[in-house]
């Protein structure tokens, strides 16, 4: 994976989308577990396979999710944009990702440290359900969104 | 019967039912399986005005007819423009059609997006699939009068970036300053550097004052439902919302019933519709 530029915190991690409206001492918990990357066109954020030790808040630019195909071309089976996260597979065993995430022009993260943030997450059921709930309309998108592509709806 | 025969006064008919013959004067591919026809009388007479929206029904001589929306400008008389996929034998033989072919035409049936309704408001426009055909009339005349409406979105999905069609026509769009165009596809290899996923993942970056928008849907039914219940949860009103459906339209007068959709017939009270008045038929398993 290409290396990414730490980058100083120019951006407000209270007020990324996902975060504004968790209870602010809990965003603050979380913030003290991220930082900020660039990453340039092209780079590898996440590799499919390889361990998931971080959850990914955009700021800025385009993320591709794409899913590795033996002997196929990759295909991108959704974009990401800013304000909006990738990755959950660092929130269930076997904490593997399960695409690769490459970024389509020069993009800016949170990133934050999966591993702290399930033990944050554990200590604070009660806001850790929040999370879950904020979490969970990510992965029903993701859902319909495969769901469509299965169905053929534009094909058909 | 519901169609008034003078807008269909072309070369002589005066039947709603009759085909009056049209040649193809330009057939251009939009993508693999799609077409897209233009049509002028044998005569070179003015074609009927019809209203964004509707759709004709065209006759593959020896072998039927199909209903196909009209996706030309409003303005321009001395043509019919459709927008074909191959998708059966009618449709198929439509799209391999050149130059020079002679089609039958019937028409224009059907009811049009309300665009009145939509002066002095912003529109959301989202199409699915072969959904921004029947769509591209109304862009064509809100671009014409593009004082009367408040910001123009258009979002626009296809099951991947070779299935786009008027590729170039969006591009130019794009570059208006008018109109704001955002496209996404279902999948895409990695020689797209636009969107993918569904369209109502890209309605947050729409910009629009909800109450005061009227949204016109166009593409697969559960994409309409979809994008209709996404912009009522961010508040644009039921009754500002107009889906067009897609039915098996035969007679297109409202007579032989196999476009019935609960108690309307597709092809004479629509194909455009409130989706405050048929959400309910919607829902329904079996209509």
């Amino acid at each position: 994976m290409t290396k990414p530029h730490t980058a100083d915190r120019s951006s407000s991690f209270s007020q990324h989308p996902f975060v504004r409206d968790l209870p602010p001492p809990f965003a603050a918990s979380m913030e003290r577990l991220a930082v900020e990357r660039k990453y340039e066109a092209g780079d590898l954020l996440l590799r499919e396979g390889e361990v998931a030790h971080e959850f990914l808040l955009l700021i800025e630019g385009k993320v591709a999710l794409e899913a590795v195909l033996p002997d196929r071309p990759r295909l991108t089976i959704q974009t990401v944009g800013p304000g909006e996260v990738v990755g959950w597979s660092w929130l269930a065993a076997p904490y593997r990702w399960r695409l690769d995430a490459r970024a389509l022009k020069p993009t800016r993260v949170f990133s934050v440290d999966s591993d702290r943030l399930r033990t944050l997450l554990d200590e604070n059921p009660v806001d850790g359900y929040r999370f879950l709930l904020r979490l969970l309309p990510v992965i029903a998108q993701r859902l319909e969104n495969t769901q469509f592509q299965l169905l053929d709806v534009h094909g058909s | 019967m519901a169609v008034d025969a003078s807008t269909l006064a072309v070369e002589g008919s005066t039947s709603p039912v009759l085909p009056v013959p049209y040649v193809v004067r330009r057939a251009s591919r939009e993508t693999a399986d799609t077409v897209t026809l233009v049509l002028g009388t044998e005569r070179g007479r003015e074609t009927p005005r019809f209203r964004s929206g509707q759709f004709n029904m065209l006759y593959v001589f020896g072998m039927g007819e199909v209903a196909i929306s009209i996706s030309g400008d409003l303005e321009q008389r001395d043509s019919l423009v459709h927008t074909v996929r191959a998708a059966g034998k009618i449709t198929n033989a439509l799209t391999e059609m050149s130059p020079g072919s002679t089609v039958g035409v019937r028409g224009p049936y059907g009811s049009g997006w309300p665009l009145p309704r939509a002066a002095g408001k912003d529109v959301v426009i989202v199409a699915g699939g072969l959904g921004l055909p029947p769509l591209r009339p109304a862009i064509y005349d809100m671009l014409r009068h593009r004082d009367r409406y408040g910001r123009i979105e258009v979002i626009y999905g296809a099951r991947s970036p070779k299935d786009l069609v008027y590729y170039g026509e969006i591009q130019s769009w794009r570059a208006l300053p008018g109109l704001r165009f955002q496209t996404t596809v279902d999948a895409a290899g990695r020689d797209w550097y636009g969107d993918v996923g569904l369209v109502t993942a890209r309605l947050p970056d729409a910009r629009f004052d909800p109450p005061n928008t009227v949204a016109f849907l166009c593409g697969p039914e559960i994409m309409m439902k979809l994008t209709a219940q996404a912009l009522e949860a961010r508040g644009v009103p039921a009754g500002s919302i107009f889906v067009s459906l897609e039915r098996n339209m035969k007679c297109a007068v409202g007579i032989c019933g196999h476009c019935q959709f609960g108690p309307e017939f597709v092809c004479r009270d629509g194909p455009v519709f409130s989706y405050e008045e048929i959400r309910r038929f919607l829902a329904v398993r079996e209509v």
